[in-house]
């Protein structure tokens, strides 16, 4: 319960750097304040936000933000045993299957204390995203040009982190490698943000076999 | 960013928790389906990484934001908690450019 809320925190401090981000790719608070509400997944506001400041197209947006979402269906696949109940509030429940919620749930040793942990965590995170969201937010629009802090490099620094957990995984280190490889390879010759998706299918599809433990 | 554009992010996002967690109950993917969707993640965040750090435009360029990013690196692999590594990140990008 208390891990729940103390990610919560953590999480808050996240979401004011998501503020502070989206702003400077160019969305006006609201629109920033929305995208936490709604769409609720750290990484693929991110990548929306990243891609459609570098430039690219509202399709290379979307994609990468719900390529990214995808483990959230298998998050829900996970979570589907645990949280049984009515259907409203499996509905309610499944705006909250995300990274920090599912694992927090899955840490527990027993279906109870799993539901209990998924709704501390899951609620807890929501709340502080959207208020860390707003913080940022506002905040980015008095502080001036982006670039006199650095901030257009805060959005790659933010990705790095989200980044290491996924190297420590089997085939990771390999994976990102070939990705990161294939999007400068890219990059001069398709429009901006389609190098983004093209490297990470390709490096999926290419890397599956040799690295399958 | 268009709305329309948030309204589909946030519909298809919403869209795929809701179809593990409720439509497609107890169904078990395959093994490789479940291998893509795991590494997915690494190769599309190494590639946003690169390309907001070494591109302007369609152009390959080293500037400040390679040395900031470089120094986020090291504290990610070091395990410092995510918002130092953003302010350090942020921080040195800022003081190289200041100094160039």
């Amino acid at each position: 319960m208390s891990a729940g809320v103390l990610l919560g925190l953590a999480v808050g401090v996240f979401g004011v750097s998501f503020g502070l981000i989206a702003v400077t790719a160019g969305l006006s608070p609201a629109q920033a304040s929305a995208m936490s509400l709604l769409v609720f997944t750290g990484a693929s506001q991110f990548a929306a936000v990243g891609v459609v400041g570098a430039g690219g197209s509202p399709v290379a947006a979307i994609a990468s933000a719900l390529f990214l979402g995808a483990r959230n269906a298998a998050y829900g696949l996970t979570m589907a045993p645990v949280l049984e109940g009515r259907l409203p509030k499996r509905l309610l429940a499944a705006q909250l299957v995300i990274d920090e919620s599912t694992a927090l749930a899955m840490a527990q040793s027993d279906n109870r204390e799993r539901q209990r942990g998924f709704w501390a965590a899951g609620i807890s995170i929501y709340v502080c995203w959207n208020i860390g969201t707003v913080i940022g937010a506002l905040g980015g629009k008095l502080i001036g040009k982006p670039e006199t802090w650095g901030l257009d490099a805060a959005f790659p620094a933010a990705f790095v982190a989200l980044l290491i957990p996924h190297l420590r995984k089997v085939g990771g280190k390999q994976t990102a490698l070939l990705g990161a490889a294939l999007a400068i390879a890219l990059t001069p010759i398709l429009p901006p943000g389609i190098p983004i998706l093209v490297a990470a299918v390709a490096s999926v599809l290419g890397l599956r076999r040799q690295t399958t433990p | 960013m268009s709305w329309a554009t948030i309204f589909v992010i946030a519909g298809g996002a919403y869209l795929l928790k809701v179809s593990g967690l409720v439509l497609l109950r107890g169904w078990q993917p395959p093994t490789l389906v479940q291998r893509c969707l795991d590494l997915l993640p690494a190769a599309l965040i190494a590639a946003l990484i690169v390309v907001n750090t070494v591109v302007t435009g369609r152009h390959l360029v080293a500037d400040a934001r390679l040395v900031g990013v470089s120094a986020a690196a090291v504290a990610a692999w070091r395990r410092l908690p995510f918002p130092a590594v953003v302010v350090i990140g942020g921080a040195v990008t800022a003081l190289v450019r200041r100094l160039a």
